[in-house]
């Protein structure tokens, strides 16, 4: 995959503003694509972990507007404990979704969620997924 | 007040015009801003009573009066501090300068309901309010309660499934929405509390034994005899029978008094 | 001995079985579990932005809880309450901004700063307890079953707040072992099980719990024990669904890790309530007659 490089396709200021929400310095990614081999939802992901890290480094996040992969991350900090730079990607994968949740939107809407669903789960999986997914 | 005869003093009659009102003789007032309005009201006046010495007309926000309908919540804070409070208008009385504005209607999600079809299980409300688990339990609630209801503790509750201690704990919410007004979870909490109420009135709490077993009494006939006796006396024998009547008499230990006439027993 | 007890919201419902089996099995150890006063949810899942606050909040309540009631240690049982609560603990610790903003907002509570430690269970046994007694309590021993110790995600991980390092499964193992069972590790213990993204289109949690379930049976395993209400969902719940859609071939039916040390403690199994598992975990415990006491 190519990508060109420009004042017109890439946004410093989103790489300053996903570092500061994360407080990871996502610049220290050298692409090794571990994260990509622990994580379990891969399968469901548009991007691979590793994919979004190289577009947020070089500040290109428009570019994954539609993309699943923060949304379908279980926060299980599989790709944090194994990274060989130290970054904390589970952190990365918060603050993307909450770039977005902040901005007053919920990716699941708890009122749509059918009630069979709610009576069978634990509570915790609710107040995960509302926490996770929902402004 | 007129006074009928002012021919001895040249008294000034005062009455109210326009915006202007009458202060009781000696009254110290005190400056409240209302909506950011500053007004000068007398300093023994509720919030409620305040407002309309300044010419407010409560349309909607006020109702009982008397702290416990709900419909007047306000939120005020004193002037030089941060610090928000919230009370009942008609309950809570000025202070100087007190900035405030009221909250009459918080419009709280509010889920459309069978009480007869949903049963008495918790996922039942789990179901009918999923936001109930979007508590961060911050406590802002129970904050703004002017009811002290720990509405923290009952959203809690329910969380675990714990219908009857919701209830319980809900039980002297006034439903004036000041709760809802302050939740960043969005949750309906005094909804979802009436609705804790009402399961655990109609499927979980006891029934009262000694109230089915008299209307069993009452449906089988126990006492059409004594009704129809009763129907069928003068006005002279009913005052009689009244009059006479065997009364057992207070602080007696159950069953430790008998009547003498003992037909009807 | 007492120990203060976090049980949180799953655990008085839906996983009422995990509590139960669990307090009974530490009073059969001379454990007397005391639930902290007016606790309220803690959130779960831990919230990772830098400039978090308020979600602290609802853990931080049930630590002063623990701490107002003079507790030096705070036990839980389910996973994710484990690690919500003990990063919570360590942020009230370490750093100072913030649990100086946290004090501050919470100024119905008393000030906190890390005194109470979060413990879960199954560290608590191994030092407080230790195998080696319980061995000796055992009356009923696990001979013949072949558990897997599933640890799911947030009980080592991230590793300032894990159980034991990551990649290593000595507790569990140690515990199943002490119970008399085979203990059959498999390369997918700490593989997540989907988490919350069963209300996220559940086709990924699904088919990461599918894997799961899968490589234990592969490893020979007939039984999982977990610690997690989630993880029990995703692995035990759904396992009907996920054979009726042919993604396992071999049922494997899971347990909390405290119903297996009731059971071997002799402890009657009604205690465990069983009903709230798949009917496929009291099946296999009968076959093996792990259920009749000594």
């Amino acid at each position: 995959m190519t990508l060109t490089i420009t004042a017109q396709t890439i946004s410093i200021r989103s790489i300053e503003q996903l570092q500061e929400l994360s407080g990871e310095n996502v610049k220290l990614c050298m692409q090794c694509a571990t994260c990509t081999g622990m994580c379990p939802m891969t399968a469901e992901m548009d991007h691979s972990p590793r994919k979004v890290m190289h577009l947020a480094q070089f500040g290109m996040l428009d570019r994954l507007s539609d993309s699943n992969t923060w949304w379908k991350c279980a926060s299980c900090h599989a790709c944090t404990v194994k990274c060989p730079r130290g970054i904390d990607i589970a952190k990365v994968m918060e603050a993307l979704r909450q770039r977005v949740l902040r901005t007053n939107k919920n990716y699941i809407e708890p009122s749509a969620l059918p009630a069979e669903r709610i009576a069978e789960l634990p509570q915790i999986a609710m107040v995960a997924a509302f926490r996770k997914l929902t402004s | 007040m007129c006074d009928a005869d002012n021919t001895t003093t040249k008294k000034t009659i005062r009455v109210a015009t326009g915006d202007r009102a009458i202060l009781p003789e000696g009254a110290k007032t005190i400056p409240i801003y209302i909506m950011g309005k500053k007004y000068d009201v007398p300093e023994t006046l509720t919030i409620m009573k305040a407002m309309e010495f300044a010419g407010f007309k409560f349309l909607r926000g006020a109702g009982c009066r008397g702290g416990i309908c709900g419909a007047c919540p306000t939120v005020y804070r004193m002037a030089g501090d941060y610090k928000l409070h919230y009370g009942l208008a008609c309950q809570t009385v000025v202070e100087a300068n007190m900035y405030l504005a009221q909250i009459p209607f918080f419009p709280a999600n509010r889920a459309e309901y069978n009480i007869e079809e949903i049963g008495g299980g918790a996922e039942a409300i789990h179901a009918l309010y999923p936001e109930l688990f979007r508590c961060v339990a911050c406590n802002l609630c129970t904050k703004a309660c002017p009811m002290d209801v720990d509405v923290l503790g009952y959203i809690s509750a329910l969380k675990q499934g714990n219908i009857k201690k919701a209830a319980e704990l809900s039980f002297d919410c006034i439903q004036c929405g000041l709760c809802a007004s302050r939740c960043m979870g969005e949750i309906p909490q005094y909804h979802i509390a009436q609705l804790a109420r009402r399961v655990y009135g109609r499927y979980i709490q006891p029934r009262a034994e000694h109230l089915r077993k008299r209307v069993e009494e009452i449906e089988s006939g126990k006492y059409d005899a004594m009704l129809a006796d009763l129907s069928a006396m003068s006005k002279e024998e009913l005052e009689k029978c009244y009059v006479e009547r065997e009364r057992e008499p207070d602080m007696t230990s159950p069953g430790a008094w008998q009547p003498k006439e003992t037909r009807y027993l | 001995m007492k120990i203060s007890y976090y049980p949180g919201c799953t655990l008085k419902s839906k996983a009422a079985n995990l509590e139960a089996a669990a307090v009974a099995a530490l009073a059969a150890l001379g454990i007397d579990v005391e639930e902290i006063d007016r606790w309220n949810c803690c959130g779960a899942v831990f919230s990772l932005t830098a400039d978090d606050l308020i979600h602290q909040v609802g853990p931080v309540r049930n630590l002063i809880r623990a701490k107002e009631k003079g507790a030096a240690q705070l036990l839980t049982l389910c996973s994710m309450c484990y690690n919500t609560l003990a990063r919570a603990n360590r942020i009230m610790r370490d750093d100072a901004v913030k649990r100086d903003t946290i004090n501050r907002f919470m100024d119905d509570e008393i000030d906190y700063a890390g005194e109470v430690e979060v413990v879960h269970m199954l560290t608590f046994l191994e030092r407080e307890v230790g195998w080696q007694k319980i061995r000796e309590k055992i009356r009923v021993p696990l001979e013949g079953l072949r558990v897997a110790p599933y640890y799911g995600c947030t009980l080592q991980r991230p590793a300032e707040v894990g159980i034991e390092p990551f990649g290593s499964f000595n507790l569990m193992t140690g515990l199943l072992s002490a119970l008399g069972a085979t203990v059959t590790p498999f390369d997918a213990a700490d593989k997540c099980c989907g988490s919350y993204q069963v209300l996220n289109g559940e086709a990924g949690a699904r088919s990461t719990a599918a894997v799961i379930v899968d490589r234990a049976a592969a490893a020979g395993a007939e039984a999982l024990a977990t610690s997690c209400p989630l993880c029990e969902y995703n692995l035990g719940k759904q396992q009907g669904r996920l054979l009726e859609a042919g993604q396992i071939a071999t049922a494997v039916p899971t347990f909390y890790f405290t119903q297996l040390l009731a059971v071997a403690l002799g402890v009657a199994p009604e205690s465990c309530l069983f009903e709230l598992n798949d009917a496929a975990s009291l099946d296999l415990l009968k076959t093996k007659n792990c259920l009749v006491a000594a």
